[in-house]
């Protein structure tokens, strides 16, 4: 069986395309952003501004790099033969997910004027993650499960450095998409919710 | 010449001390067990121990300069940072990478003390221990670097 970024569909159509209307908001004040930093840049009143758009552009770009792996790990694992169709199923509806937060990032970033960051092979993402060593299902849920929570962390973590609303509002959405894709992985563990309050952050 | 030599050696203990002892009060401030765990879900989105990932591998960050694993691409901030990574630049580095070095790939900031110096903790775990007199003459001379402007 061979897996391929072409072969996921999104679950809910209606669901998604009402995700990339509210990425499109997103994209919408970013763009207000740097349309409005432009005349006060030119009488060389708006750099602090421009400063901040670019450490947002950096902060996109880390995240686009990190959807390119999620959506890398789901495809490859998700071609490796070690997953039962059900759970195949729901992969597939995760990778659905990242290639989504993946098109809106990217949009983001070349409305910014940026050059999104480019996906690194599949051989470097196999090594990186040492996706050779998974051996059954299990392994693949475990390194789907962490890899998740990292994400969802790396999202929520990097919102404060955030200058633009549209932009912090776009990575709380992505966050708890990641969170929800950790929970559901985490209970197909067998893995009890974590007592403490605050569990990502 | 012997008089020299003794005072170098001399010279280089308090240094070679003042790491030592910086190193493990950072590494009795924080647990290393629940570190592995704080590292895996705060940094394990982007980094890994033994891989460079969207982030540089991070065995032997301890004790290591700044921008200089070999494979990663670093950003022209973080290779101009000069010095080593001690525990007490990883705590400042955790807090706002982009206050340490402005324009640095990273973002993410991790405000709870008590988790910066578990998640520290653990990397000194997978660092080397420390050389304590040979090498603090050249972390300190290295450490003086860093604050010199390039």
């Amino acid at each position: 069986m061979t897996t391929t970024e072409n072969d996921a569909q999104p679950a809910d159509t209606s669901a998604r395309r009402k995700f990339l209307q509210t990425a499109g908001l997103a994209v919408g004040g970013f763009g207000m952003l740097a349309v409005a930093s432009a005349p006060a840049l030119a009488a060389g009143k708006a750099k602090p501004k421009m400063a901040d758009a670019k450490g947002d552009v950096g902060v996109l770009q880390g995240a686009l790099a990190l959807e390119h792996e999620g959506i890398a790990a789901y495809t490859i694992a998700g071609g490796s033969g070690l997953l039962t169709p059900d759970v195949l199923k729901i992969a597939l509806v995760f990778l659905g997910h990242h290639k989504g937060h993946r098109d809106a990032l990217a949009n983001l970033i070349r409305k910014a004027g940026g050059a999104p960051v480019e996906p690194k092979t599949d051989a470097q993402y196999t090594a990186e993650l040492n996706l050779g060593a998974l051996k059954t299902q299990g392994d693949v849920v475990i390194l789907a499960t962490k890899l998740e929570m990292g994400a969802t962390n790396a999202y929520v973590g990097q919102i404060a450095a955030l200058q633009d609303h549209g932009l912090a509002h776009l990575f709380a959405q992505i966050s708890t998409d990641e969170a929800v894709h950790w929970a559901i992985l985490n209970n197909a563990l067998g893995n009890a919710a974590p007592t403490p309050a605050f569990i990502f952050g | 010449m012997a008089t020299t030599r003794i005072h170098r050696l001399v010279l280089a203990f308090p240094a070679g001390l003042a790491v030592v002892a910086g190193a493990l009060a950072a590494q009795a401030a924080g647990d290393p067990v629940a570190g592995k765990a704080q590292y895996e879900g705060t940094c394990g989105g982007c980094h890994s121990v033994d891989a460079n990932r969207i982030g540089p591998m991070h065995r032997g960050v301890v004790g290591r300069r700044p921008g200089s694993v070999a494979g990663y691409d670093y950003s022209p901030a973080v290779r101009r940072l000069g010095g080593l990574w001690t525990t007490a630049r990883l705590d400042q580095w955790l807090q706002g990478p982009q206050a340490l070095a402005p324009g640095a790939k990273m973002y993410l900031s991790v405000a709870d003390p008590a988790k910066r110096a578990d998640i520290i903790a653990y990397l000194a775990s997978v660092s080397p221990p420390a050389e304590p007199v040979r090498g603090a003459r050249h972390q300190r001379a290295r450490t003086v670097d860093a604050g010199a402007k390039r």
